[in-house]
């Protein structure tokens, strides 16, 4: 494994739904730990700091003032002089500090807000009920990944977007031709050029002749304050955080609560009532963002009584900060009925997921919508047979076989 | 009794507090930020605001004990 790769991915090591057992080890070492990594093949050893306990993560995204997101920062305070010196995209609010990240996100919240997001309540309903359709016709055993989870969170960005029904199945399968790791680098950089190609033609396209949708009313309400180049930056964006997220955590949700029939049945005694503890548990015990963009120290701060450096990165895992006992007994345990536990499964501080909402939403459509049509669901193959994605920036299901 | 504060300048428009407690917290329309629609929410509400202040990502939710006339 190329060593880039072996760091980005470092802090993503799951073992079936919980944190691996080497990150568990290495937080027994402490809530803060120290690694040295070579940022690059060849290059000089770096200390990297993981973020473990869930204060030293709450502190490290809650502090914007000492701990800064840009990559710019990073890459001139860290590896100045190296070849690898990352940029910020343009648009992309977690690569943002402030003032520039808060003269964005304000334009930005008022589409995201819950009251926003209930008016899409009713086309996610008829999307997973498409789905569902889809399913019945096609048959037994169905992979519930490929025909519901992530047709749901395609069909719901899109609908965000304002991609037209017509070019969605393809901007959707390049969009995955993209991150699929065994696929040739130029199949990669072709389904790449197009993605970025189509999305630059849709902002042209609102642009000048706006429509109703969340682009279009951005452009209405904002278009002076916004470039074209931040326009298509919130658009990839939202394409990365609005996919893969969801289509894992609706294909880990599922297998979670076949797996936890006893939880299930909690659930299904009143789905209605009972739903959104479920979604907020699920949420925790399946944290599948990773960990945040990382931070950079811009003074020394002591975190869990070790001093960081300025200059230093630190990496928040969120699966094992979601975790971490000090939030209540049985941590690792999937429990809908105790009192809920905090975590931080949409982030923390500024940063916090601009889409939390428009999350909880799609993922409480899909579980009811998916019961109420298929109250015998079971697994079509053993649950140790069920592929899992071992490295992957959102964690989720490589294919779920179901029956019903 | 509490008196519930809440400050929009710092609030990262998240709407969780909304979503935990909708009968005590709301949105703006202009900016997704935290309006308060009842600063002294009935008892039975206390311990769910408590939740929301803890859970707010930005500490834009402050829960003060308030003082009150025994009765």
């Amino acid at each position: 494994m190329p060593e880039e790769t072996q760091h980005q991915f470092d802090h993503a090591r799951r073992a079936g739904f919980g944190p691996s057992d080497d990150i568990r080890q290495q937080r027994a070492q402490g809530a803060l730990v120290k690694e040295e990594v070579a940022p690059a093949p060849g290059a000089a050893p770096e200390p990297i700091w993981m973020a473990l306990g869930y204060e030293a993560v709450r502190q490290v995204m809650g502090d914007h003032v000492r701990f800064s997101n840009q990559r710019r920062f990073r890459a001139q305070a860290v590896r100045g002089g190296s070849k690898h010196r990352p940029q910020e995209m343009s648009g992309h609010l977690m690569d943002y500090d402030q003032p520039e990240h808060t003269r964005l996100r304000k334009m930005l919240t008022p589409e995201f807000t819950v009251r926003r997001i209930q008016r899409l309540k009713p086309v996610t309903e008829q999307i997973a009920e498409r789905c569902l359709d889809a399913m019945e016709r096609n048959g037994q055993p169905a992979d519930l990944v490929d025909l519901y989870a992530s047709p749901i969170s395609g069909a719901v960005l899109c609908e965000l977007l304002g991609v037209p029904r017509d070019d969605r199945r393809e901007f959707l399968v390049k969009h995955q031709w993209q991150l699929e790791q065994d696929r040739s680098r130029k199949d990669r950089a072709a389904a790449q050029a197009y993605t970025s190609g189509y999305l630059r033609a849709l902002v042209k396209r609102q642009r000048k002749d706006p429509d109703e949708g969340f682009i279009g009313q951005l452009i209405r309400d904002h278009g002076d304050n916004f470039d074209d180049e931040e326009l298509l930056g919130i658009c990839g964006l939202m394409v990365l955080a609005g996919l893969d997220n969801v289509t894992g955590m609706i294909s880990l949700g599922v297998l979670a609560l076949l797996e936890h029939p006893d939880q299930l049945a909690i659930l299904l005694a009143d789905p209605e009532k009972n739903v959104d503890r479920v979604v907020d548990e699920l949420l925790r015990f399946l944290s599948v963002a990773h960990a945040p963009t990382p931070r950079t120290a811009v003074e020394d701060v002591v975190v869990a009584g070790q001093l960081v450096k300025a200059g230093e990165e630190i990496v928040c895992s969120i699966p094992m900060a979601n975790r971490d006992p000090a939030l209540g007994p049985d941590v690792d345990r999937f429990d809908v009925e105790r009192d809920p536990l905090p975590h931080i499964a949409f982030g923390h501080g500024i940063h916090h997921c601009i889409g939390a909402a428009l999350g909880r939403m799609e993922l409480r459509t899909a579980y009811l919508a998916l019961w109420r049509r298929f109250p015998d669901l079971r697994l079509a193959v053993p649950a140790a047979d069920v592929p899992h994605k071992t490295n992957s920036i959102a964690y989720g299901l490589e294919r779920l076989p179901v029956a019903w | 009794m509490v008196e519930v504060r809440v400050d929009p300048e710092i609030c990262a428009a998240s709407g969780m507090c909304k979503l935990l407690v909708p009968a005590v917290f709301d949105q703006s329309e202009e900016d997704g930020t935290v309006r308060l629609t009842d600063p002294a929410p009935p008892a039975e509400l206390e311990a769910k605001v408590r939740t929301a202040a803890l859970r707010c990502p930005a500490g834009a939710i402050a829960v003060h004990e308030m003082e009150t006339d025994a009765s």
